[in-house]
């Protein structure tokens, strides 16, 4: 959570009617490049985020590997994840920084049924907003990167803030400050595009990984998260999805056919009210008193009267 | 195993009507036990509940109006899934209870061919062969059973969203709504044709009785079976009868306008 004098908010979850203020702040998106090709998986970003955070500590796992834990955790947000590959015959080990990718096109917040548990600011950072969460989980379906955590004693939904309440004060994430190689870049997400295309094009040109390029997911509108991988052709070697998508439930089902759906059951209100008015009730038979055969239509007698 | 429900059943109706009763006065007739008129109310308070909960989630404009009923967003969420099971519960008692009388017969093929006439009000008594349910109320009731099931199922699949796929979650969001919107529909209906469409049905559901002439008019072939008699005889009996007091009561009428010299309605010109 963040100053919200210092954001401006662009998008809120569920919220009926529009964002006050949208758009009128001239805001620069930011955005964390990651540089997976000089990561040494040294965890000192996990180690800042959880300092900055104030997490408690947690118990890690160990399951023969380097990392940490299986996946982010509501205490945990970011995680290095090693994967072991081949090259050439030869072990590749990947090393990737695993947390929040603050997509332009926010699955957890399309899903989210809740007004204002999550919100998009200009700057295209997603912050979830604990005190409006309701705990449903359905931004854990919604995200294409598995980010999202519940935390079953607050019945809540935690995730990476992309240290929005540092960035609001202008300083760069925990995460960036702490690594000791420089694998981490934070600023303009035009800045970090330029230079991530550029350190693909030396990877690709000077060190003979051909395929070496940017990862910024167009499916899901880009991601202030960026990345460059030695291979772009497959990023599931890093475990990330080559083509993230929102599930339809959360987008065309929620903004069509649901206001549609309650568009219906109202004409269903309204269609009973006027079969009521004019069809009217089914007596019991026979009535009483008995119903008069023909009535006498006054107005019809009376136009007949004319000359 | 439908002979122990059956058992069950039986033994659940006698042991409802030993601590509630139901009075059937003259001219009228035992509609539903005080059995099936609790697990009636089980299952609506239940489904009412179920509903305002679950549309408070379901449509952020709804939000703001129904989270607060429940204590805000949180609690609704919390308690959503608690309603709902409460529900299925409930039903499962009512559908055993009413699974006989609901089967579905040709008879209701008939009567769901009819269905524009009877939306119309084109006849003024239902068919001969309509029974204790007809085809629309079989209808609804197998309409729940598909829908109550759908939101089993996928209410817990929602539930316990931590061990489920994540799109197998976000398919169940969608059957869920699918489920909501087909009981909603069957609900507007039933309510309607329970209060104002049908005058005199609604008792059936609190005093458990209704009068003969709301059986031997909506349900005439029930009428025959708990009576013995003829619906339509005993319609055209009664209607006679009326027609006679009517012509009476008019003639004694025009006899005292004659006495107190009213001169006669006019057409309104």
């Amino acid at each position: 959570m963040s100053n919200p004098q210092t954001f401006q908010i662009q998008e809120i979850s569920a919220h009926p009617g529009s964002v006050p203020g949208q758009g009128t702040q001239r805001a620069v998106e930011v955005c964390k490049y990651i540089d997976v090709t000089t990561c040494i998986g040294c965890k000192a970003c996990e180690v800042a985020c959880v300092e900055w955070n104030d997490h408690p500590f947690r118990e890690t796992t160990f399951d023969n590997t380097y990392q940490t834990m299986p996946s982010t955790e509501w205490n945990y947000w970011n995680l290095i994840k090693f994967a072991e590959d081949e090259r050439d015959g030869n072990l590749m080990w990947l090393m990737r920084k695993d947390q929040c990718m603050h997509c332009e096109d926010p699955g957890c917040l399309r899903a989210c049924p809740a007004d204002g548990a999550i919100i998009k600011y200009e700057n295209g950072i997603v912050d979830f907003q604990q005190e409006n969460c309701i705990g449903c989980g359905y931004c854990i379906s919604g995200c294409p990167f598995d980010i999202p955590k519940f935390n079953e004693k607050t019945k809540k939904v935690y995730k990476c803030t992309l240290c929005s309440d540092r960035v609001g004060e202008g300083l760069e994430p925990a995460c960036i400050k702490a690594c000791p190689t420089g694998c981490l870049h934070f600023g303009t997400k035009d800045d970090m595009v330029q230079i991530a295309n550029t350190r693909a094009k030396q990877l690709r040109e000077e060190s003979g990984f051909a395929d070496a390029g940017v990862y910024d997911p167009q499916s899901i509108g880009g991601t202030h998260v960026i990345y460059v991988l030695h291979d772009i052709k497959r990023p599931q070697r890093y475990g990330l999805p080559a083509n993230p998508v929102i599930p339809p439930s959360y987008t065309y089902w929620k903004w069509l056919a649901k206001p549609t759906g309650l568009l219906m059951a109202g004409l269903g209100l309204l269609a009973v009210f006027f079969h009521r008015v004019s069809v009217g009730p089914m007596l019991p038979q026979p009535e009483d008193p008995a119903p008069i055969e023909r009535q006498p239509d006054i107005l019809e007698a009376k136009r007949k009267e004319q000359p | 195993m439908s002979a122990l429900v059956e058992r069950f059943d039986q033994r659940a109706r006698r042991e409802a009507d030993r601590i509630g009763s139901t009075v059937v006065h003259r001219g009228e007739l035992l509609r539903h036990p005080v059995y099936t008129r609790v697990l009636h109310w089980l299952v609506a308070i239940s489904f009412i509940l179920s509903l305002l909960s679950g549309f408070a989630i379901y449509s952020p404009t709804l939000f703001k109006f129904l989270a607060p009923l429940f204590g805000g967003g949180p609690r609704t969420r919390l308690l959503h899934p608690w309603f709902g099971l409460f529900f299925n519960i409930f039903f499962l008692f009512q559908f055993l209870n009413w699974l006989t009388p609901m089967l579905w017969t040709e008879v209701d093929t008939r009567w769901l061919k009819r269905i524009k006439r009877y939306t119309t009000n084109e006849d003024k008594v239902e068919p001969p062969d309509v029974g204790f349910f007809n085809g629309g109320q079989k209808l609804y009731f197998w309409a729940i059973v598909l829908s109550g099931l759908l939101f089993l199922i996928t209410g817990l699949l929602m539930w316990f969203d931590d061990v489920v796929p994540r799109w197998i979650v976000a398919v169940s969001y969608v059957v869920h709504d699918l489920a909501a919107l087909l009981m909603l529909a069957g609900f507007i209906i039933h309510i309607y044709e329970g209060t104002a469409a049908i005058p005199g049905t609604f008792r059936a559901m609190t005093n458990g009785t209704v009068t003969q002439k709301w059986a031997w008019t909506h349900h005439p072939a029930w009428y025959r079976d708990v009576t013995g008699r003829d619906p339509s005889e005993d319609l055209e009996r009664v209607r006679r009868r009326q027609a006679e007091r009517a012509r009476t009561l008019e003639m004694w009428e025009r006899q005292q306008d004659e006495r107190e010299k009213v001169p006669p309605p006019t057409t309104g010109t």
